[in-house]
């Protein structure tokens, strides 16, 4: 696994702890809780028993039942409550014990949430967030990457952080935000991964990429935990003498065109990597607008190194053959460096 | 099915051609838009696409032969599994040796069939349609951005060699001849090298150059030879080919020579004064600004002084419109052991002796380091060229492109002249200019030269 590269938004050191990624989620939550009597957080077992990894532990005993609420097994009425609360001005935080289970929920969200606003002037400010992603054995129904149904679905925003420093400010600053946020945690990373995070009260931008590694030979895009896989990656590319740039997306919408624009406009070459899969994932958004906006400064295809367009496989050798990683992105990047 | 191949018209005013070579053999598989056969009109050399995919069954036109358009010159089985066709097609597909093949990328480009060739020109002159110059490219492995800083920078693609994947023009290729200082004034659009594979005894000699009408502006360069191929390869010899500088030089020397109407004055200047002034100065100027003085600033500075005072050789021309540039920009010609570059040195006219002469040390410097950025060979406004240097009496140099002047600079020694009545031992020296007539007249340019004569015999400004 990549070292962790969870410092600032610029790899600066701060003043603050190293913290796992899946603690910096819980602190986002205590402390806008403790911060706003408006936040509540509801969901399947996040109250006496602590979430299924622990995510919510100590929130039930800080905040109250009334605040830390455990719901049956439906996500449809976990979300269609909290969009009611929404409603009525309360700030709900809904956790998906698995992400894969967000479409039991997936009219509420693309229907309701995401409309209100634009149909009634009902704005709905609420985060629905949850553990997302493979490479832990978890198997077709506890594996899943849907953000791009979501990215799809105008009236959002999707978020996917890959660091605890981001994962904490931009979970503070969904809670704050006045839309509908999607909260993608990648369980992978929940305690693999440890950064530094600032004592006080910050937040990260929704909408903002950043550049995690400079380069000038190619571009390299991605997010969660493919970031770490990229990274990993241009560090043996450097050995090669091939400078990667590795953008960390960070929002997946809005998309920040800018930072990939710029970034390309220098590289002239883009590898997009992400877990999710193939068809349909960002890279073709991502190609698309580097069609769009930087035809003449490409100097090569657009490549995408992402999971195969299959359900996630259960079976180990399966799943790290289906999914990205390091190796993989390196040799794509190789070749495209070398195109 | 079989499908007859005609004649194309390649323009309104076009009514035969000739087929200069086919590409492809009877029996021959080929796919449909694959270059059939090279023809040879009176406006362009163009190679045509076959209009089908399938089997070249028959060709009824042979190389060398004129016929008027819309003559079916050959047959392709568009099937393809003719029996007697289908078996050698396979075979042969393969058989063809690269030459052949590299050949046509040299040939002068296809513009799209039945696109009217443009009007007849103007005030414009010889010129590539710009339908030419963009399927040339489109035949080269390179990518928008290579396309879009070739343009830029007004370099023929099809003269470079690919490095990247499958011999592709990646970014690198082209930077590194831009870093070469490989940026002609008036780029051609339609040479390629041939590799030296391409040369052989039996090679058939490349179509003649095309010279279209055309309503652009750029002159469409290749490089020909005045004899044919057969005659040049005799008795021992090794064959160097060009290096894309060398390539670069010709094709700009070829494409002055062309446009520009070229006329020559040659003026004799007495630098005593300012052969006794350096002699006196030189050596506290290099010790103060650790720069040698040489005399090229003081010719830079008198062809300032002649500039201003006939601001038509400082000067381009854009077909009709005769672009009087506001800047002095100096263009002098450094000579390298591989070639030549002319660095630029810019706003002449706002330095003095000592500003000049470091900003040609520098310029001339980093030329030979090839150092040089491309926008430190371009936009000149006139160039000096120093044959001198070399020792000679004078020299009648070609105008770069896109000047309408240059001066040459002979050596200066030591002559006997006769001043009023009396011989005297003076340091002398020839200057030519070479003007483009089309813009320049004679009165003009000798008031010039007379100008640079009369501020370098009368130079009065300190250099120290």
């Amino acid at each position: 696994m990549p070292k962790a590269n969870g410092a600032g938004p610029n790899g600066s050191a701060s003043d603050g702890t190293q913290v796992t990624f899946l603690e910096a989620i819980k602190q986002a939550m205590f402390e806008e809780m403790e911060r706003d009597p408006a936040v509540i957080l509801m969901g399947e077992d996040v109250g006496v028993y602590g979430g299924a990894f622990k995510t919510s532990e100590g929130l039930l005993e800080r905040f109250g039942w009334e605040r830390v609420i455990d719901t049956p097994i439906s996500e449809s009425a976990i979300i269609g409550a909290a969009c009611g609360m929404s409603y009525c001005g309360l700030r709900p935080i809904c956790e998906m014990q698995f992400i894969d289970f967000i479409v039991c929920a997936f009219n509420q969200i693309t229907n309701f949430v995401a409309k209100g606003h634009y149909l009634w002037n009902a704005p709905a400010p609420m985060v629905i967030r949850g553990p997302s992603g493979g490479g832990v054995h978890g198997g077709p129904f506890h594996s899943a990457n849907p953000e791009m149904y979501f990215v799809h679905t105008p009236g959002v925003k999707v978020i996917y952080p890959s660091t605890p420093y981001d994962a904490k400010g931009l979970l503070k600053a969904a809670v704050r935000d006045n839309n509908p946020v999607l909260f993608f945690e990648h369980k992978f990373l929940y305690r693999r991964i440890k950064g530094e995070v600032p004592a006080g009260d910050y937040t990260v931008p929704i909408g903002k990429a950043v550049v995690r590694r400079e380069g000038k030979h190619l571009t390299i895009i991605s997010y969660a935990a493919m970031m770490h896989a990229s990274l990993e990656a241009a560090e043996a590319l450097a050995k090669e003498g091939i400078e990667a740039e590795v953008i960390d997306l960070r929002t997946l919408l809005p998309l920040d065109e800018e930072t990939i624009l710029n970034s390309v406009k220098k590289t002239n070459k883009c590898l997009v990597v992400h877990e999710d899969t193939r068809t349909g994932g960002i890279a073709g958004e991502i190609a698309a607008i580097l069609f769009e906006k930087a035809f003449h400064d490409l100097d090569g295809p657009l490549v995408r190194v992402t999971s195969l367009d299959t359900p996630v496989p259960y079976a180990p050798t399966l799943e790290e053959h289906f999914l990205p990683n390091a190796k993989k992105v390196f040799s794509a990047a190789k070749e495209l460096a070398r195109y | 099915m079989a499908v007859d191949i005609v004649m194309p018209q390649m323009g309104e005013s076009i009514f035969e051609g000739t087929i200069t070579k086919w590409l492809k053999k009877p029996g021959d598989k080929v796919e449909r838009d694959e270059p059939l056969f090279e023809i040879s009109t009176d406006k362009v050399d163009a190679e045509i696409p076959s209009p089908s995919a399938g089997v070249l069954k028959e060709i009824k036109v042979g190389e060398g032969q004129t016929v008027p358009i819309q003559t079916v010159v050959g047959v392709i089985d568009a099937a393809g599994s003719a029996a007697g066709s289908s078996a050698p097609a396979p075979a042969k597909t393969a058989a063809p040796a690269p030459a052949p093949a590299k050949a046509p990328a040299a040939a002068a480009p296809a513009p799209a069939i039945s696109r009217p060739v443009a009007p007849p020109p103007t005030a414009a002159p010889v010129a590539a349609s710009s339908a030419s110059s963009s399927s040339t490219s489109e035949r080269i492995h390179s990518s928008p951005l290579v396309r879009r800083m070739a343009k830029e920078h007004g370099i023929n693609l099809s003269t470079i060699e690919g490095t990247g994947a499958g011999g592709r023009i990646s970014k690198q290729d082209i930077e590194a001849v831009i870093a070469a200082g490989g940026v002609p004034a008036a780029a051609p659009p339609a040479y390629s090298a041939p590799a030296p594979a391409a040369i052989s005894r039996s090679a058939t000699p490349p179509p003649p150059a095309a010279a279209p009408g055309a309503s652009g502006a750029q002159v469409h360069v290749v490089l020909e030879n005045a004899v044919p191929r057969e005659k040049m390869y005799f008795g021992n010899y090794e064959i160097h080919p060009m290096s894309t500088m060398r390539q670069r030089i010709a094709e700009h020397m070829v494409a002055s020579k062309r446009v520009s109407a070229h006329v020559y004055s040659v003026d004799e200047i007495d630098m005593t004064k300012v052969a006794a002034l350096r002699a006196k100065s030189k050596d506290e100027f290099e010790k103060r600004y650790e720069t040698k003085l040489t005399f090229m600033p003081f010719f830079v500075k008198a062809a300032v002084a002649g500039l201003r005072a006939y601001p038509t050789l400082n000067a381009s021309l854009d077909g009709t419109n005769v672009i009087l540039h506001k800047e002095i920009n100096v263009g002098i010609a450094v000579a390298l052991d591989w070639g030549l570059l002319v660095p630029v040195v810019k706003n002449a006219d706002e330095k003095n002796i000592l500003g000049i002469q470091r900003n040609m040390n520098d310029l001339a410097e980093r030329a030979r380091s090839k150092k040089l950025k491309p926008e430190e060979v371009q936009e000149s406004t006139f160039s000096i060229t120093n044959p001198g240097v070399f020792g000679g009496l004078f020299g009648l140099p070609v105008i770069s492109q896109p000047n309408v002047g240059i001066l040459g600079l002979g050596a200066i020694e030591k002559r006997p002249v006769v001043i009023n009545d009396s011989i005297a031992i003076r340091s002398m020296c020839y200057v030519t200019l070479s003007y483009d007539h089309r813009v320049v007249d004679g009165a003009i340019a000798h008031q010039f030269l007379h100008k640079v004569k009369e501020t370098l015999e009368n130079w009065n400004e300190p250099v120290l």
